[in-house]
C-alpha cells in the first residue's frame, strides 16, 4: 500500500508502518485506502459472480445448491454497490477534490479517516456472514420482506453492516459537501469548479438524503424480525410492498449515486484528450442537477408489477423518461466536446469513450423498462440484469477504471504501462459485451434472473455469457498487474503527462507534496477550471 | 504539530479507529444478542464503552483545540457547514418513518380494508392493529399528556434562545439558567414519555399503530436524550469559561440540534398523537 505520494514529504515526517494508515488524516491516504479497500471488494464480489456464471456455464445444477446461490446473487450485488464502486468514488473525490479546488485537506480530516474505516467493519460483518449457521442473506441486495424477515442470523449482520456503511456514507458525503462549499480557492466560483467536482457536490447532496432513509428501512426490517412490529406484514396492518416503496426512495437516488461521479470523470478525460474545453459546462452543471432531482420522483419504476394503480403507474413511467432529458443533453455534449477535437486514444480516454457508447446502450434499455406493459413483460427477467450492467459495469466501473489510468501519473509520479492498459482495456470492452450483451437477448425471450438452473433453449447464450464473465474477471488481474506495476516504478510522469488536461492537481508534483496548496493557489486564468 | 496550512488539519488521531472498532464490537455484540447468545450483551456493553471513551476522547481533543484558537475562522465555518448537514441527514431519518407512517394509514390499511380478499370483514380505520389482531385499545390522547409535553418543549426552545441571548450579551447568570430551565424542561418531557410508555394499553406489537407509534417516538425519544447530553456538555463548559460572546459554535450546533428535536416532536404531535 506504499504510494509513492508519501515519499515526497516536505519538512514532516510521515509515521511508518501500520499506526500511519490507521490514525491518518491525509486525504491522498484515506484516498488510497478507499481506492485499495474498493479494488479488493471488486475482486470478492467479480470473484461471487464467477461462481454464479460457472453455475450457469450449463442448464441443470453443476456445482451449488440453489440456496448457495441465492447467496451468491445477493452477497455480490451488495458488495459491489457499496463495497467497490461507492468506496471508490469515495476514493476519487478524496484524492481529486481537494486537489481540484485548491485546498489543503478535507475540510474534516479525522472524521474523514473514521468514514474509511468504518467500512472494512461493515465488511468484516458482511463477508464474515457467509460462515454462520444458514450462510450468508440470500433475498437478494434489494432485501425484500417477507423473505428477508425469515432469514437467521447473517440477515442481521448484513443489517448492521448496511447501517455501518451508510454511517460511512453520510459522514463522508457531509465532509465533502463541505470541502467543496467552504474550501475552495479564492476566485473559484462555483461555476468555475471543475466539472468533476460539481458531480460529487450533488452526489453528496444525495448521498445525505438518501442514505438516512435506508437506515430506517432496514431498521423496520431489524425490528420486524426481533422486536415484533409489523411495518411488511398484512396481519398487523403493514405491507411488504411499503418495504419497496421506502427502499427504492433510497435505491432509485443511489443509481445516480453510483453513476454522477462517473459523469464527472467522463468529463474530465474526454476534454483532455479532445483538446477542447468541455462543450457546454453549464449545461452539463444543470443536467446534474436536473437528474439528481428527477431521482427523487421516480422511484416506483421499479414496483411496476406490484399492483400499483394505473394513475401511479402512468406518473412514473413520464417522471421516468424525463430523465432521459438531462442525460441526453450530457450524451450530447460528450459527443460535441469530441467534435473536430484533437483525439487521441490512451487508455483513458479509450475507457470514457467505451462509458459514452455502453452506458447510452444501457440507458436506452432503462427507457425500453420504463414503459409500464413492456416492464410487466420483463420484471425479473436477464433483460434487466443486462440493463443494469451496461448502466452499473459499463457506466460506473468503467469509468473508474478510466480515471485510475487518467489519475495514476498524477498519483504515483510513474506513467503507466501504456500497452498493458490498451490490453486491459480491449479485453475489459470487449468480453463485457460478451458477457452481458447477450443476457438483453435471454431477457427478451423470458429467462428468470436469480434462478440457478434454466430451460435447455438458453443455453447458447449462457454458455457465452459465462466465458465472457471468465475473460472479464481474469483482465481485472492485469489491470492490478499494471497499477502495482506502476507504482512500484515507470517513466516519470511530471506535472502534467496530459497535455490538454486543465484542473488544478497538474500544476503540482507528481506525486504531489504530503500537505498540497498549504496556502490557497492563485488562480491565473478565466478558464472554467482554474489553469490555462 | 502545527498544522501545516492556516486552515487547521490535525495531526494523525487514534480516535476514529477506535470509534469503528467500538462499532463492530457493539454491531457483532448486537448480533450474538439477537441470537440469543450470552456473549452478545458483554460485547454490546464493551463496544458502548469504548464508543463512550471515544467520543469523551475526540470531542475532547477538539475543545482543547478550539481553546488553543486553531478552529476560528473558516473552520467555524466548516463546523457550520457539517452540523448544517448532519442536521438534515436526521431528518432524512425521521422522514422514512414518517413516510411508513403515512402510507401505512393512506395506503396499506384502507386497501387491505377495500380488498377484503386477504382478510375478509376487516374494516380498516386509525387506529388499527392490523386484521389479524383481536386487540382492542384506545390510542394516547393527543390533548392529554402529549399537548403538555408540546408546551414543555416549545418552552425549552425559548429557553435555549433566551440563554443565547444571555452569552451574546456577556449575562453569565442568563445563559446558565436559560441552560438549566432547558435541560430541566428537556427531563420533563422524557420523565412525561416514560410515564406515558407504561401507561398505553398497547406496544410496539400491536400491529401497524403500535409500531410506528412506539418507533417514532422512540426514536424521537432518543434524539431528546442525546441532545439534553449535549446541553449538559455545553453547561459545563460555560462554567468552565469556554465560550465568548463572538466565538461559541458548540453552544449554537447544539441548540439547533435541540430546535430541530423540537420541530420532529411537532409533527409528531399532528401526525402521531392528535390528527
Amino acid at each position: 500500500m506504499d504510494l509513492a505520494a508519501t515519499r515526497h514529504t516536505h519538512h514532516e515526517t510521515v509515521s511508518r508502518g501500520p499506526m500511519r494508515w490507521l490514525t491518518t488524516t491525509n486525504h491522498k491516504d484515506i484516498g488510497t485506502l478507499y481506492l485499495w479497500f474498493s479494488l479488493l471488494m471488486f475482486l470478492i464480489a467479480g470473484s461471487l459472480a464467477l461462481l454464479i456464471r460457472a453455475e450457469l456455464f450449463q442448464p441443470g445444477l453443476q456445482f451449488l445448491q440453489p440456496a448457495f446461490f441465492n447467496q451468491l446473487t445477493t452477497m455480490h450485488g451488495l458488495l459491489m454497490i457499496f463495497g467497490a464502486i461507492m468506496p471508490a468514488f469515495v476514493g476519487f473525490a478524496n484524492w481529486q477534490v481537494p486537489l481540484m479546488i485548491g485546498a489543503p485537506d478535507m475540510a474534516f480530516p479525522r472524521l474523514n479517516n473514521w468514514s474509511f474505516w468504518l467500512l472494512p467493519a461493515a465488511a468484516c460483518l458482511m463477508l464474515s456472514s457467509f460462515f454462520v449457521p444458514g450462510g450468508a442473506a440470500a433475498a437478494g441486495w434489494t432485501m425484500y420482506p417477507p423473505l428477508y424477515i425469515q432469514g437467521g442470523i447473517a440477515y442481521d449482520m448484513t443489517i448492521l453492516a448496511i447501517h455501518l456503511m451508510g454511517l460511512s456514507s453520510i459522514l463522508g458525503a457531509i465532509n465533502i459537501i463541505t470541502t467543496i462549499l467552504n474550501l475552495r480557492t479564492p476566485g473559484m466560483t462555483l461555476m468555475k469548479m471543475p466539472i468533476f467536482v460539481w458531480t460529487w457536490l450533488i452526489t453528496a447532496y444525495l448521498l445525505v438524503a438518501v442514505m438516512p432513509v435506508l437506515a430506517s428501512v432496514v431498521t423496520m426490517l431489524l425490528t420486524d424480525r426481533h422486536f415484533g412490529t409489523h411495518f411488511f406484514d398484512a396481519a398487523g396492518g403493514g405491507d411488504p410492498v411499503m418495504f419497496q416503496h421506502l427502499f427504492w426512495f433510497f435505491g432509485h437516488p443511489e443509481v445516480y449515486i453510483m453513476i454522477l461521479p462517473a459523469f464527472g470523470i467522463v468529463s474530465t478525460i474526454l476534454p483532455t484528450f479532445a483538446r477542447k474545453p468541455l462543450f457546454g459546462y453549464v449545461s452539463m452543471v444543470y443536467a446534474v442537477a436536473s437528474i439528481a432531482i428527477l431521482s427523487f420522483l421516480v422511484w416506483a419504476h421499479h414496483m411496476f408489477t406490484t399492483g400499483l394503480p394505473a394513475g401511479g403507474q402512468i406518473f412514473f413511467m413520464y417522471s421516468t423518461m424525463l430523465i432521459a432529458i438531462p442525460t441526453g443533453v450530457k450524451v450530447f455534449n460528450w459527443v460535441a466536446t469530441l467534435w473536430r477535437g484533437a483525439n487521441s486514444f490512451e487508455t483513458p480516454m479509450l475507457f470514457a469513450l467505451a462509458m459514452v457508447c455502453l452506458f447510452t446502450i444501457g440507458g436506452f434499455s432503462g427507457l425500453v423498462l420504463a414503459i409500464v406493459p413492456i416492464d410487466v413483460q420483463l420484471q425479473d427477467t436477464y433483460y434487466v440484469v443486462a440493463h443494469f450492467h451496461y448502466v452499473l459495469f459499463a457506466g460506473a466501473a468503467m469509468s473508474i477504471l478510466g480515471g485510475v489510468y487518467y489519475w495514476l501519473p498524477k498519483w504515483t509520479g510513474h506513467m503507466y504501462d501504456e500497452r498493458l492498459g490498451q490490453i486491459h482495456f480491449w479485453l475489459t470492452a470487449i468480453a463485457f459485451n460478451v458477457t452481458f450483451f447477450p443476457m438483453h437477448f435471454l431477457g427478451l425471450v423470458g429467462m428468470p434472473r436469480r434462478i440457478p438452473d434454466y430451460a435447455p433453449q438458453f443455453a447458447d447464450f449462457n454458455m457465452l455469457a459465462s466465458i465472457g464473465a471468465f475473460v472479464l474477471g481474469a483482465s481485472q488481474l492485469l489491470f492490478l498487474y499494471t497499477v502495482i506495476k506502476c507504482i512500484r516504478g515507470g517513466a516519470p510522469a511530471g506535472d502534467k503527462p496530459w497535455e490538454g488536461a486543465t484542473t488544478l492537481e497538474w500544476t503540482l508534483s507528481s506525486p504531489p507534496p504530503y500537505h498540497s496548496f498549504t496556502t490557497p493557489p492563485v488562480l491565473t486564468t478565466d478558464t472554467p477550471h482554474g489553469l490555462a | 504539530m502545527d498544522s501545516p496550512s492556516p486552515y487547521y488539519q490535525p495531526p494523525p488521531s487514534r480516535w476514529p479507529i477506535i470509534g469503528s472498532v467500538a462499532l463492530l464490537a457493539f454491531a457483532s455484540g448486537f448480533v450474538l444478542f439477537l441470537a440469543k447468545s450470552d456473549a452478545g450483551a458483554y460485547l454490546m456493553v464493551a463496544g458502548g464503552l469504548l464508543l463512550f471513551l471515544m467520543l469523551s476522547g475526540w470531542f475532547g481533543t477538539v475543545i482543547r483545540e478550539s481553546l488553543a484558537g486553531k478552529l476560528a475562522g473558516q473552520v467555524d465555518k466548516s463546523f457550520r457547514w457539517g452540523m448544517v448537514w448532519f442536521i438534515f441527514s436526521e431528518v432524512m431519518f425521521f422522514a422514512g418513518f414518517f413516510g411508513a407512517l403515512f402510507y401505512a394509514r393512506n395506503i396499506a390499511v384502507p386497501g387491505l380494508a377495500e380488498a377484503q380478499l386477504l382478510w375478509p370483514g376487516y374494516a380498516g380505520g386509525w387506529p388499527t392493529a392490523g386484521p389479524g389482531s383481536k386487540e382492542a385499545f384506545t390510542p394516547v390522547a393527543a390533548w392529554g399528556i402529549p399537548a403538555v409535553n408540546t408546551l414543555i418543549l416549545l418552552s425549552s426552545g425559548a429557553t435555549v434562545t433566551w440563554a443565547h441571548w444571555g452569552l451574546q450579551n456577556g449575562r453569565r447568570w442568563q445563559i446558565v439558567l436559560g441552560l438549566l430551565l432547558t435541560i430541566l424542561l428537556g427531563a420533563t418531557f422524557l420523565g412525561l414519555q416514560a410515564h406515558e410508555y407504561l401507561a398505553t394499553a398497547f406496544s410496539i406489537r400491536s400491529g401497524i399503530y403500535g409500531a410506528t407509534f412506539f418507533m417514532l417516538t422512540g426514536f424521537h425519544g432518543a434524539h431528546v436524550t442525546l441532545g439534553a447530553i449535549m446541553l449538559c456538555v455545553i453547561l459545563g463548559r460555560v462554567l468552565a469559561g469556554h465560550f465568548t460572546a463572538t466565538s461559541h459554535f458548540a453552544f449554537e450546533a447544539a441548540s439547533w440540534y435541540w430546535h430541530f428535536v423540537d420541530v420532529v416532536w411537532l409533527l409528531l404531535f399532528v401526525f402521531v398523537y392528535w390528527l
